[in-house]
């Protein structure tokens, strides 16, 4: 432990496992016959366990910066690892059957989820331009990629060259403001970023030019109105599987690189992208909610849901200060489960040959399925913010936190469009109980599967009954993170 | 003006003439000599700014092997560049008025304003034994070796990404593996039918002249 890059290390064993783990997984797919795939399944669960209880088992309350500052080990990393850990399991659990229906089985599949993860891990930690750069490239790479894993659908194809010509651009936007922010402060890490803010030396012209790309950037990334145009087609082409995985781990990444980058890093110019984000929140809200009752792919509906979604997370970003962080990351946690449920439910009606994306697939899942119609309906209530789900206490937490800081307006408005939006939820739950059935396959899901979705829609219901340890998780981790 | 500063103002002219021209050049392939040009000069402009190395890896990577293959793709694809140009003049006009607008706003700040020499203050130059080469291996691996090795994964990435959407195994290939072929038993090949023995049959022609 004395030698330096030994103690780096330590501070990252989490992702140096996901890392190993993902390049075994590559190699062992190539010994594997079509009838043992399962193999690189279970290894990709066991590397997501493993990872799970390492960053519970090296958790300290401290912050650790290694790497010469470019790398953080805080509790706020831990958390959010952790539940990204999860995540992603559960993810697996539900895509499992579906990509074995369609040829994407296989070890690459298992090696990009993990490689994925891993640039999201280090976003997580980035504390530095450089690294959360690098693990948003990671990220975005592999996640191009997936979407267009499913190689002889023309649909996948073409969503995967929007996303990659879109996120492209936006990263590019992402390095230019970084670039200004570098040439007016002369500092990359964030720290020092910060310190040179705080001197009052910089040139603010300068700055205010970066950070608008910087913002845009993120915007970009996070898929907040008005840069919100690629997230129904990526999500509407990709398999359901990947739509999935990018509609639901990667807004963990996504929260902490707003807190990384405005928070941690660009805070003394909060006045300046205070403005921005109040734009791009009622814009998201809005646009969201409104167009989302237009759709008649459940798919496209529940993208326009995310970005509506995305605009309740700013709110809980304007809030500036300990109370609105957690409130923003209570709120992406709940966001994440609600997303992960609605979409596994859609998983379990496909099959091979089919695929349940329509709104009149959900028609009559009563009579079909009582109990998973159930979980369903907790997650449209949940989503649409129906007390007592986890829905309502996340809008809730984030709107009173938004309350607290005084924009009162900004707040009414809001829940005005919340009400807005409850009605594509709603139409969700009358087509499930009111209506006949088109389809009337049976359903028949995987012991696990049914288990994990249960699991998943139960807690909607309990978090929302019982959300303290939640929230004081949410506030642990950024109490001893944010100073 | 003292000679460098000669030699700054020509290359950058060509760049930009060359950068220009990359879009809106007509012939695809005259575009991706521009971009060659348009390399070759920024190197030329990353030498005058000490940065050897880099300027000289500019041209090994990307004019020596990046474009070349570039070159060759873009060869051997048969691009309809009509159907390209198809709904350019619709966007023309926001696409302009975006592009300008950004392109001021960008101007009223990268410029002697915000960056000149009176601001950033002169940059030394190094001293004559200074090895541009020997300094960033030392930054790469010691203050940089994180987000070095990050850009080793993300290759690492890429090249699976490209096997994975690119490689089929053809249903149709007539591959054969030696190994199969040797361990091949008897059984596998020949399958003994047990059948009733039959009856030979008179021919008909044969049978009207019996």
């Amino acid at each position: 432990m004395n030698n330096p890059i030994v103690y780096d290390l330590m501070a990252a064993r989490p992702e140096i496992l996901v890392l190993t783990m993902a390049m075994v997984i590559l190699l062992v797919d190539l010994f594997l016959s079509e009838r043992h795939r399962y193999v690189g399944y279970v290894l990709s669960q066991l590397t997501l366990l493993g990872s799970a209880i390492l960053t519970v088992a090296t958790h300290t309350p401290g912050v650790a910066y290694v790497f010469n500052g470019m790398f953080v080990d805080d509790p706020m990393a831990d958390v959010l690892k952790l539940m990204m850990s999860l995540a992603t399991s559960v993810v697996l659990v539900y895509s499992r059957s579906y990509i074995a229906t369609r040829g994407m089985y296989r070890g690459e599949f298992f090696a990009l989820v993990l490689f994925a993860l891993l640039g999201m891990m280090i976003m997580v930690s980035g504390s530095h331009f450089l690294t959360l750069y690098m693990g948003l490239e990671l990220l975005s790479l592999s996640m191009y990629a997936l979407v267009a894993l499913d190689r002889d659908n023309p649909r996948a194809t073409e969503a995967a060259m929007k996303y990659f010509v879109l996120g492209a651009l936006a990263s590019g936007m992402l390095l230019y403001g970084m670039s200004m922010i570098y040439g007016a402060t002369g500092a990359l890490e964030l720290g020092q970023v910060r310190n040179a803010l705080m001197s009052g030396q910089p040139d603010h012209a300068v700055l205010i030019l970066g950070l608008v790309f910087v913002v845009a950037g993120l915007a970009f990334k996070i898929g907040a109105v008005p840069f919100q145009m690629w997230v129904p087609d990526v999500y509407h082409g990709s398999p359901t599987a990947v739509t999935l995985l990018i509609g639901s781990v990667p807004k963990f990444a996504a929260f902490a690189f707003f807190m990384r980058l405005l928070i941690q890093g660009l805070e003394p110019l909060g006045i300046d992208w205070q403005g921005m984000l109040i734009i791009m929140a009622v814009l998201s809200i809005s646009i969201g909610n409104i167009t989302a009752i237009a759709q008649t792919n459940i798919k496209r509906m529940l993208a326009y849901s995310t970005i509506s979604h995305v605009g309740f997370l700013l709110f809980g970003f304007l809030a500036v200060g300990p109370n609105g962080y957690t409130s923003a990351m209570f709120y992406i946690s709940a966001y994440v489960l609600m997303t992960l449920g609605a979409f596994g439910i859609l998983l379990l009606l496909s099959r091979q040959g089919f695929e349940a994306e329509h709104l009149d697939d959900l028609k009559g899942l009563n009579q079909r399925s009582p109990w998973y119609a159930f979980i369903m309906l907790l997650l449209m209530f949940s989503m649409a913010g129906v007390p007592p789900t986890l829905g309502f206490y996340a809008k809730f937490t984030v709107l009173q936190a938004a309350l607290q800081a005084g924009f009162v307006g900004l707040v009414i408005f809001a829940v005005l469009m919340a009400v807005i939006g409850a009605f594509y939820y709603l139409r969700v739950v009358k087509l499930m109980y009111f209506d006949e059935p088109i389809d009337q396959t049976p359903i028949k899901p995987q012991a696990d599967v049914a288990f994990v979705l249960s699991v998943n829609g139960l807690l909607v219901l309990l978090i929302g009954l019982m959300p303290e340890w939640l929230m004081e998780l949410c506030a642990y981790a950024i109490a001893q993170s944010i100073q | 003006m003292i000679f460098q500063d000669y030699v700054f103002y020509a290359l950058a002219a060509i760049l930009l003439v060359a950068g220009l021209r990359v879009i809106t050049a007509r012939n695809p392939v005259h575009a991706a000599l521009f971009l060659v040009l348009a390399f070759f000069t920024a190197a030329g402009i990353w030498l005058l700014l000490e940065a050897e190395f880099l300027a000289i890896t500019l041209v090994l990577v990307y004019v020596g092997a990046v474009m070349v293959l570039f070159l060759f793709v873009v060869m051997m694809l048969d691009i309809n560049l009509d159907k390209l140009r198809e709904g350019f003049w619709d966007y023309a006009p926001l696409a302009g008025f975006v592009g300008v607008v950004m392109a001021l706003e960008m101007a009223s700040i990268v410029g002697v304003r915000h960056f000149g020499v009176n601001v950033t203050g002169t940059p030394e130059p190094h001293p004559v034994n200074y090895s541009n080469t020997a300094e960033l291996g030392r930054q790469l691996y010691t203050d940089y070796v994180l987000p070095f090795e990050l850009a080793s994964v993300v290759l690492l990435v890429a090249i699976v990404a490209a096997i994975a959407l690119t490689m089929r195994r053809r249903k149709d290939s007539k591959y054969i593996d030696p190994a199969e072929q040797v361990k091949v038993k008897r059984a596998d090949r020949i399958r003994m039918v047990s059948m009733p023995a039959e009856k030979e049959m008179p021919e008909n022609g044969e049978g009207e002249q019996a």
